[in-house]
């Protein structure tokens, strides 16, 4: 076990070296910089010259890629040309935001999407089956930033139930240890301010679990109906087990180990790609940050931004692999 | 794993009650409701911006949204009025100006304090331009001290000429600053908030000049003045800064001048998408927002909980023509092209009714702004007319380009208004080619090399003074445009550096009357970009150069 998660962790330093050329080459590939970013329809070609030369971007590539990769080992992300802040400190900040949306959107789709593709199983093609073959469908194609737009109307300006943007009440101040204001608010023990923190996850959160919530569904809904046939289940209703014991025991249990991967495949594609909803809901994570960064064609930002998602989708595919081998020990042994 | 399934309904229950808890909340917060406000949320008003600040540092900035912050804690010798661009005083009483043009003396206000509690006076104001004057390396990129640059050019490191002679406190009150040649636009620039007087004890305390510049150029403060200790004397002081989530400014209870609103604590919330900014008005979670989409007009209109400002037009957008290209060089060609395009059905298609037709280079909010100016009107038979009179063989081909992937405040679509131009150039007399290249870096450089006959572009004014506007485009022979027309440069020579105000508007009147005529570029739209707010907020004037004060503004209480 051991000898394979340190044999597929070696791995990943090939990964990470390709990837770190990737992003530097093609952040460097798009129109524009920072210099003409900055300045637009003002700037002299004196001042963009002396910007590009500020920047370091007059040197050959690879001096350039030189030293972006010796400030990355030093664990340096560099420095943001428009806010002037260091990017490893902004990433600090927003990191938890984006997480803590993800985690909620995540069990909003486990809680929702394992019991829908459950339940849809063991009424293979009734109704139920069939209405939700058809919502996860529809949850699969229909667009986040409209499926936003459309809660964000009826949530709150209809029914003025929930808020539309923020982590938190504008007016309502929290110290912020951790950044994960839901941590923060039960730190501080202040009740309102977790209330309020929840209220404020429930819209994003949403419109963000329904492409995963729609994909754990069908893969629950596969894997029941897969294990169902299975001999042992057979076995077990012959004997006269209660069937609710066969469900939970049997079936459930059995058919979790596809729902383990995608569960955890999806979490790390919620992490980066929350970009619109967080744009939709001024939700302050890693993603609207990054949109912001394109925006102003900031390309530090964008090179540490990608190429930290980058890492987290390796590891979180890393982790679910070793995770499957644990769970299931016929992996290891290929 | 023995019961998957009930800890799978415990935690549905569970959800469900937090959903039930979180809007058994939302009934006791203020903010969930549909625009009324109960009594004690009228003195907090929330502001959506579209972006965060950079810093709170007025001389490193250039940016739309870090100068309203600025604005809100920072004053300057001399202001604007209220939705306007005369110049009018603000921590100066009054001034004097030396009959050779280079001596600027300042009366300064009495009585005025920091908010770190720190006197202002004449040192103050000499210790903050001797400040920008000092400027070294990183601080001397154009991206931080823009408006510096701009204004007073060159540093004491004298690389490049500099404006800026010295500054004397002649008095405790008493200020005199000195320039190396008169410039007449140096009052109105002295308005900009890049030029607002800081705390110099906070400035040091906090460390505003120090810093690292990293191995890729760029400046990074060490000190936390611009993030958390921006000190000025303005009607608002900084609380606190969570970056990409809020600003919050409250009363400086201390404040000399006149802040007749009410409010209490001041947000800024950047929200970047327009629509987002829209539903957060709608749900009342904010009182008012900048930059609203042209399309979303009607729906602010139409709200009886919510109101429309509209701020003067500042910006004009062009069709510029290179007279380095030919036919270009010749005046007919160029009234041709004026007389063909239908610039009213551009303005009434694509700008939302927010828009009105150019008839000169700068809007009409400003001094200077000529009522005589020729008017080249809709009129395609004319067009033909002047050009087979002068022997042209129709159609002739010129080239024309857009930008692609931009939209500007006074072009929110450059490819309609494009494409609508070239309809109508075509149906009357030319063959257009068409160009078009990204923003940035390409077309802004085409521009600027004189790539292109004709292109889209436009400008928006950074201050109160045709300088700004006609003086940048037409006062030196520029690639962009391909001529030299002594006469038009020495107007605007002679226009900048006249001290008599009346003398400078007639100056500036003729200078448009002799564009104009010559006719260098067709000017086509001043814009006038929309605020949202609720129906409940009274006092906010929207300014042209976008100086607008949260101090003069009231939230009412329950209708």
């Amino acid at each position: 076990m051991l000898n394979f998660a340190l044999r597929r962790a070696l791995l990943t330093i090939p990964i990470l070296v390709g990837l770190s050329i990737i992003v530097f080459a093609f952040v460097r590939a798009l129109p524009g910089g920072p210099a003409d970013a900055l300045l637009g329809e003002r700037g002299t070609e004196e001042q963009e010259a002396q910007i590009r030369e500020e920047l370091g971007l007059n040197e050959p590539i690879y001096v350039q890629y030189g030293r972006y990769m010796r400030n990355l080992l030093s664990g340096d992300l560099g420095t943001s040309v428009r806010t002037r802040q260091p990017i490893t400190e902004e990433l600090k900040l927003r990191f938890p935001a984006t997480f803590e949306l993800a985690i909620a959107a995540m069990l909003f789709a486990i809680l929702v999407g394992v019991p829908l593709g459950f339940i849809a199983a063991k009424r293979y093609q009734g109704v139920l089956d069939n209405t939700s073959l058809i919502l996860s469908l529809i949850g699969i194609s229909f667009p986040i930033f409209f499926l936003a737009l459309l809660l964000k109307y009826i949530f709150a300006i209809r029914l003025g139930l929930l808020p539309t943007i923020g982590r938190l009440d504008i007016t309502r101040s929290l110290a912020h240890p951790t950044n994960f204001y839901v941590l923060d608010s039960i730190i501080a023990g202040d009740l309102a301010a977790l209330g309020d923190s929840l209220r404020h996850l429930v819209l994003p959160a949403v419109a963000l679990a329904t492409i995963p919530l729609a994909i754990i569904a069908r893969i629950t809904r596969a894997a029941v109906l897969d294990v169902t046939s299975a001999d042992y289940v057979r076995t077990a209703q012959a004997k006269g087990l209660d069937p609710r014991v066969v469900d939970r025991r049997h079936i459930l249990k059995n058919a979790m180990l596809p729902v383990i991967t995608i569960v955890g495949l999806q979490t790390g594609l919620l992490l980066t790609g929350a970009v619109l909803t967080e744009t939709v809901f001024a939700w302050p994570g890693v993603g609207s940050w990054m949109l912001e960064a394109i925006r102003f064609r900031d390309y530090a930002v964008l090179q540490g931004g990608i190429l930290f998602f980058a890492v987290l989708i390796v590891f979180v595919n890393l982790l679910v692999d070793i995770s499957y081998a644990f769970l299931n020990p016929r992996i290891r042994y290929q | 794993m023995r019961s998957v399934k009930r800890g799978m309904l415990g935690a549905l229950a569970l959800l469900v009650a937090l959903s039930l808890l979180a809007a058994a909340c939302s009934t006791e917060d203020s903010g969930g409701g549909g625009g009324e406000d109960t009594g004690e949320a009228t003195e907090t008003l929330a502001f959506g911006t579209s972006a965060d600040p950079i810093v709170l540092d007025g001389a490193l900035v250039s940016d739309g949204e870090s100068l309203r912050a600025i604005d809100q804690m920072f004053e300057g010798l001399v202001t604007l009025e209220p939705g306007g661009t005369e110049v009018v005083p603000g921590l100066a009483t009054d001034w004097e100006v030396s009959d050779d043009g280079l001596s600027y003396t300042f009366n300064l206000e009495e009585g005025v304090t920091f908010h770190d509690g720190e006197e202002f006076n004449a040192e103050a104001v000499c210790y903050n331009f001797d400040r920008w004057y000092n400027f070294k390396g990183s601080l001397q990129n154009p991206a931080a001290s823009y408006y510096w640059q701009t204004v007073f050019g060159g540093f004491s490191d004298g690389k490049t000429d500099s404006l800026f002679e010295s500054c004397e406190a002649d008095e405790e009150l008493v200020v005199t600053l000195n320039v190396t040649s008169p410039s007449s636009s140096i009052l109105a620039a002295l308005a900009l908030t890049s030029f607002t007087i800081a705390s110099p004890a906070a400035l040091e305390e906090y460390e505003a000049d120090e810093g690292r510049v990293d191995e890729e150029g760029i400046f990074s403060p060490a000190g936390t003045y611009a993030t958390e200790h921006p000190t000025g004397t303005g009607p608002f002081m900084f609380e606190e800064w969570q970056r990409g989530d809020r600003l919050v400014m409250t009363r400086n209870p201390d404040y000399w001048g006149d802040a007749p609103g009410n409010i209490e604590t001041l947000i800024f919330q950047p929200i970047a998408d327009p629509a987002a900014r829209l539903q957060a008005l709608q749900s009342g979670e904010i009182q008012g927002y900048d930059l609203v989409d042209p399309q979303d007009y009607p729906t602010i209109e139409d709200d009886d909980q919510l109101q429309l400002l509209n701020r003067p037009a500042f910006n004009v957008a062009y069709v510029g023509f290179n007279q380095a290209v030919e036919p270009l060089d010749d005046i007919v060609v160029r009234q041709a092209i004026a007389h063909a395009i239908d610039r009213q059905a551009v303005v009434d298609g694509f700008y939302a009714g927010q828009g009105e037709v150019a008839t000169q280079f700068m809007p009409p909010e400003l001094f200077g702004y000529s009522e005589d100016v020729t008017t080249y009107e809709y009129d395609p038979e004319e067009a033909q007319r002047l050009l087979e009179e002068a022997g042209y063989d129709l159609p002739i081909k010129i080239d024309f380009a857009y930008p692609t992937d931009v939209e500007r405040p006074y072009m929110p679509d450059p490819q309609a208004n494009f494409e609508a131009m070239v309809a109508d150039l075509e149906d009357c007399c030319f063959e257009i080619q068409q160009k078009s290249a990204t923003w940035t870096p390409d077309y802004l450089d085409n521009v600027d090399n004189g790539r292109y006959g004709m292109r889209l572009l436009g400008w928006t004014g950074d201050f109160g003074d045709p300088d700004n506007f006609i003086g940048t485009f037409f006062q030196t022979p520029q690639e962009a445009w391909g001529f030299e027309n002594e006469e038009i440069f020495n107007a605007l020579d002679e226009a900048e550096a006249e001290t008599d105000e009346e003398t400078r508007i007639q100056m500036y009147e003729e200078a448009n009357n002799l564009i104009m005529d010559f006719l260098p570029g067709l000017p086509y739209v001043h814009t006038e970009p929309g605020l949202g707010f609720a129906a409940n907020v009274t006092g906010y004037q929207p300014s042209p150069v976008s100086l607008e004060q949260f101090s003069s503004v009231t939230v009412e209480g329950g209708q």
